[in-house]
């Protein structure tokens, strides 16, 4: 069988103190292909990790604006353009009557794109990932901490970065292949 | 985390307001300002504006709206802060403590309005309506009579009035005793009554809202109307919670006890109040427009013509489009410059509102302004910033030994 490609490094952390130091460590080295998994969320890891403000919002905010548009233009072209019909004496452009839906298609299709924004810049669904492949690492759903730096990182180094990582708290160091 | 190493201490002494401050002064120079205002705009706003729609009046009829105008403006500030530290409380709520000395002292004013709310009892025949002889053809009014009678309405007036001090000055007292005691009881209690506090207020604004505002028009009703106040309330205070946090900050105090975070929560509340002002009153207006009954299109019909239009335009623009797009940025909210600004305009859009629902009752003629309304809303303004300023400079800025103050200075956002 032909060697496997190595993935990355996966390193454990006891504490969340101790991952939080580390993923200072680490950001300060200069790395950006690397992820720290966490049973629980940790205050600030974000920021320790040297995270960039999220482009949710941003995503949010022009799916609502499309939604406001759409749910306008709907109601516009079938009730005053398209098929007219006199309701109630009002006008046919009687634009208080949209508000409503105009409105929850707003929020409807900005909640899709907080949901599906999210899901899209996490890569979801992914149905494996290669750090499945390490038993150790089923214990970040419970009291483990880990920080994984993928081979593809141009600053990565097999021996500098485990050392790194050693240095940084890590208790266990080990290597995944895809 | 390691973030959080240096957390401010705060003790009773140094939460004080320095000694040489201007907040020291500030309860005489403004109740100066108060009086000198008060009585320009009685003056200014006699004969000219009486002839107006008085038949009846006094005389002074422009004094008394102007008047009734900058009083649910500045009424909405403490009525508002009753809430505010109602609801943090009633949800025990951790990030506000470090800024709820600051509500308490806007809600502790609430029982001087006991006092301010005399004139309008004095300008009633200029300003309601229904406090004459009812017509005998007016079927209407002579179906509400038994709710809008003098006597009726002055129980209630002082009813509501005392049930607000009540709340004001129990949460005030359980909380400043704690300051010295730090007895973690007194949070219990706070709590504990809180609900009931809900319950009150509630009733209480709602009822206000309808005497002193709705009734200007006693042929017009909106059941909504309470809740249109209290929206309004909530964000105007909301406005000046963060902008008495800013002052104060300036002055020396609470230097880093009230952080970004504060200030950005202090913006999330205003701004979810912002869009609730909007969903009831276009509630109000849609239902209104859509039913088309005329006794009830006529309030807004008023309204839409004689210059008043423009005024309707520009509310929602001003009250929620501008400050909706401005404020919705988290970044907006963090900086302390552009929340103040936020916050500024917030105020000046309330005073629009409260204008808009007030003036059109007697100037629904033409629209009109009067040097009297701005001198009554400064008047007011000196007089209860001064109270604030007092109460301010009575004790510590902060409630120094709530025993969860701590998560307060420690909270950020995610």
């Amino acid at each position: 069988m032909a060697e496997q490609k190595v993935w990355g490094l996966l390193a454990e952390f006891e504490t969340p103190q101790t991952i939080f130091t580390a993923c200072e460590g680490v950001r300060d080295e200069g790395y950006r292909h690397w992820d720290a998994c966490t049973p629980f969320p940790v205050h600030n890891l974000d920021k320790a990790m040297g995270l960039g403000a999220s482009k949710v919002p941003w995503i949010v905010l022009a799916l609502a604006l499309f939604g406001m548009t759409a749910g306008f233009t709907l109601q516009w072209w079938t009730s005053a353009v398209d098929y007219p019909v006199m309701i109630a004496g009002k006008p046919f452009v009687a634009w208080p009557a949209w508000v409503p839906v105009t409105f929850e298609l707003t929020i409807l299709l900005g909640a899709f794109g907080a949901v599906f924004g999210m899901f899209g810049l996490n890569r979801l669904p992914t149905f494996h990932h290669p750090l499945f492949g390490s038993e150790r690492f089923a214990r970040v759903t419970d009291d483990r901490f880990f920080i994984a730096i993928e081979s593809r990182d141009p600053l990565y180094d097999a021996k500098k970065t485990k050392k790194l990582l050693q240095k940084l708290g890590a208790t266990h160091v080990e290597e995944i292949s895809e | 985390m390691s973030a959080h190493a240096d957390l401010p201490h705060l003790t009773y002494e140094n939460t004080q307001l320095p000694k040489e401050s201007l907040w020291r002064k500030f309860p005489l120079i403004g109740i100066g300002i108060g009086v000198v205002c008060l009585a320009l705009a009685f003056v200014l706003g006699g004969s000219e504006g009486g002839h107006e729609g008085g038949e009846h009046g006094g005389g002074h009829q422009q004094f008394y709206l102007s008047y009734l105008t900058a009083f649910m403006f500045w009424l909405a500030i403490s009525v508002g802060a009753l809430f505010f530290v109602l609801i943090q409380h009633g949800t025990r709520a951790g990030w506000s403590i470090v800024v709820r000395r600051i509500a308490e002292n806007w809600m502790i004013l609430l029982p001087f309005f006991g006092i301010l709310v005399i004139p309008l009892f004095i300008g009633q025949h200029d300003l309601y309506h229904w406090s004459h002889p009812i017509a005998p053809d007016d079927l209407m009014l002579q179906r509400k009579a038994t709710y809008y009678d003098s006597t009726f309405y002055t129980v209630r007036t002082i009813a509501i009035i005392a049930i607000w001090t009540l709340l004001a000055t129990a949460l005030y007292r359980w909380s400043t005793r704690q300051d010295k005691t730090g007895d973690g009881k007194l949070s219990h209690k706070m709590r504990w009554w809180a609900p009931l506090g809900f319950v009150a207020f509630a009733i209480t604004t709602t009822i206000g809202a309808i005497d002193w505002m709705m009734s200007l028009d006693p042929h017009w009703y909106s059941t909504i109307f309470g809740v249109y106040y209290f929206a309004a309330s909530v964000m105007a205070s909301g406005a000046v919670i963060t902008l008495s946090a800013l002052a104060l900050q300036k002055s020396g105090v609470l230097k880093d006890a009230i952080t970004t975070e504060h200030y950005h929560d202090l913006g999330k509340w205003t701004f979810a109040f912002i869009v609730f002002w909007t969903y009831i009153a276009f509630s109000q207006f849609f239902l209104i427009w859509y039913a088309n009954i005329p006794e009830e299109t006529i309030w807004f019909g008023h309204r839409l013509v004689h210059g008043w239009e423009y005024v309707s335009v520009f509310l929602p623009i001003a009250h929620f489009v501008l400050p909706f797009f401005f404020l919705m940025s988290r970044h907006v909210k963090r900086r302390r410059l552009t929340l103040a600004l936020g916050a500024g305009w917030l105020l000046f859009a309330h005073y629009v509102d409260m204008f808009w629902i007030i003036q059109p009752a007697v100037h629904g003629e033409h629209f009109s302004i009067h040097i009297a309304d701005l001198l009554t809303l400064v008047g007011l303004g000196g007089v209860l910033i001064g109270g604030f300023a007092w109460f301010m400079g009575r004790g510590p800025t902060a409630p120094v030994q709530d025993p969860r103050l701590e998560e307060s200075l420690r909270f950020e956002n995610f």
